[in-house]
């Protein structure tokens, strides 16, 4: 079973998990949405005194903290008990294509070349990660939302607005692919 | 302890995250390069499920387990901000190769450099607050 489960796992099968974890906290009476937790972050450290923004009761917000370190313990879970050794089976014309960056086939989850510890003072690291990430919290907030508060809760409620946002995810998601990676690396 | 249900959803979601490789850098590239249907088809089904799941709770007004009627928040109308702010999450996402859950995520699974990535989307959310009053909504 272990050993079955350790497996990667197929796309019909994650999609169906992630819709099961969402209706996991509808009928929990909360919403599927991660990115408010930035925020939640924000206002807990005391950002109030700096923007109205993060004046609000972010206490009553706990069970979306408490969400959070759980996928945390989620990740660590799965690195330490439900590995399977192979790299992320990706195609060979993305093999390719990152090789042309420098990038080389996968051997994990992540590639050293961004994410390895010796690398953290190099341009790619500054750039993909610090500003990458900044890019994420700052445009996850102005867009109300992000991956699963859009493109899975607000998709699936029919939302129009989400799929605005979602053509914006990916209008931006190209543009760093295929104009600003290239000059990066 | 009622708040434990929520941990054991989060560590769901993220054992779900991982064995999906959706928490992948290389997993993101291949698709902003629609080089395999790998997350399109996790999108993709996890959203006809959730329209389906989402329509059959309103038209039987089905309650949660504290016995309030379910309600779906909706999106405030505009564009501006989802594709300004859209575009901006998503030139950030091809960076990082995950959007927030999977920073997490992959920050629990070992990869401890996602703590800085963690660090300055905070700092990003904190600025958004600082200057959202300037920018079009």
């Amino acid at each position: 079973m272990i050993e079955y489960i350790s497996q990667p796992w197929p796309w019909y099968f994650s999609g169906m998990a992630i819709a099961v974890v969402m209706f996991l906290l509808v009928f929990f009476g909360k919403n599927f949405g991660f990115s408010s937790n930035f925020r939640h972050l924000c206002a807990a450290c005391g950002g109030a005194r700096f923007s109205d923004f993060f004046d609000y009761d972010w206490r009553s917000y706990s069970w979306s903290l408490l969400f959070l370190v759980g996928t945390i313990g989620g990740g660590w879970i799965a690195s330490n008990f439900l590995t399977s050794d192979a790299g992320v089976q990706i195609s060979e014309a993305t093999i390719n294509d990152l090789g042309k960056l420098g990038i080389s086939a996968p051997s994990g989850l992540q590639p050293d070349e961004v994410f390895g510890l010796n690398k953290v003072l190099t341009i790619p690291v500054l750039v993909l990660v610090v500003l990458g990430g900044f890019l994420v919290g700052f445009g996850t907030r102005w867009a109300g939302g992000c991956t699963s508060g859009h493109a899975i809760s607000g998709l699936s409620n029919l939302q129009l607005p989400s799929l605005i946002a979602v053509i914006g995810f990916f209008i931006g998601g190209l543009i760093t692919t295929h104009l600003l990676l290239p000059l990066i690396f | 302890m009622k708040g434990i249900k929520f941990v054991l959803v989060g560590i769901l979601f993220g054992i779900i995250m991982s064995k999906s490789e959706a928490i992948s850098w290389y997993r993101i590239q291949e698709m902003f390069r629609f080089q395999s249907f790998h997350m399109f088809g996790i999108i993709g089904v996890a959203v006809v499920l959730g329209a389906i799941g989402t329509a059959l709770i309103k038209k039987y007004n089905l309650k949660d387990i504290g016995g309030e009627p379910i309600k779906f928040a909706r999106k405030e109308a505009g564009w501006k901000r989802y594709l300004y702010g859209g575009t901006i999450f998503g030139l950030g996402w091809a960076m990082t190769g995950a959007c927030p859950g999977p920073m997490f995520v992959s920050f629990g699974y070992g990869y401890w450099m996602f703590a800085l990535a963690i660090l300055t989307a905070t700092l990003g959310t904190f600025v958004y607050g600082l200057v959202k009053d300037k920018l079009p909504h």
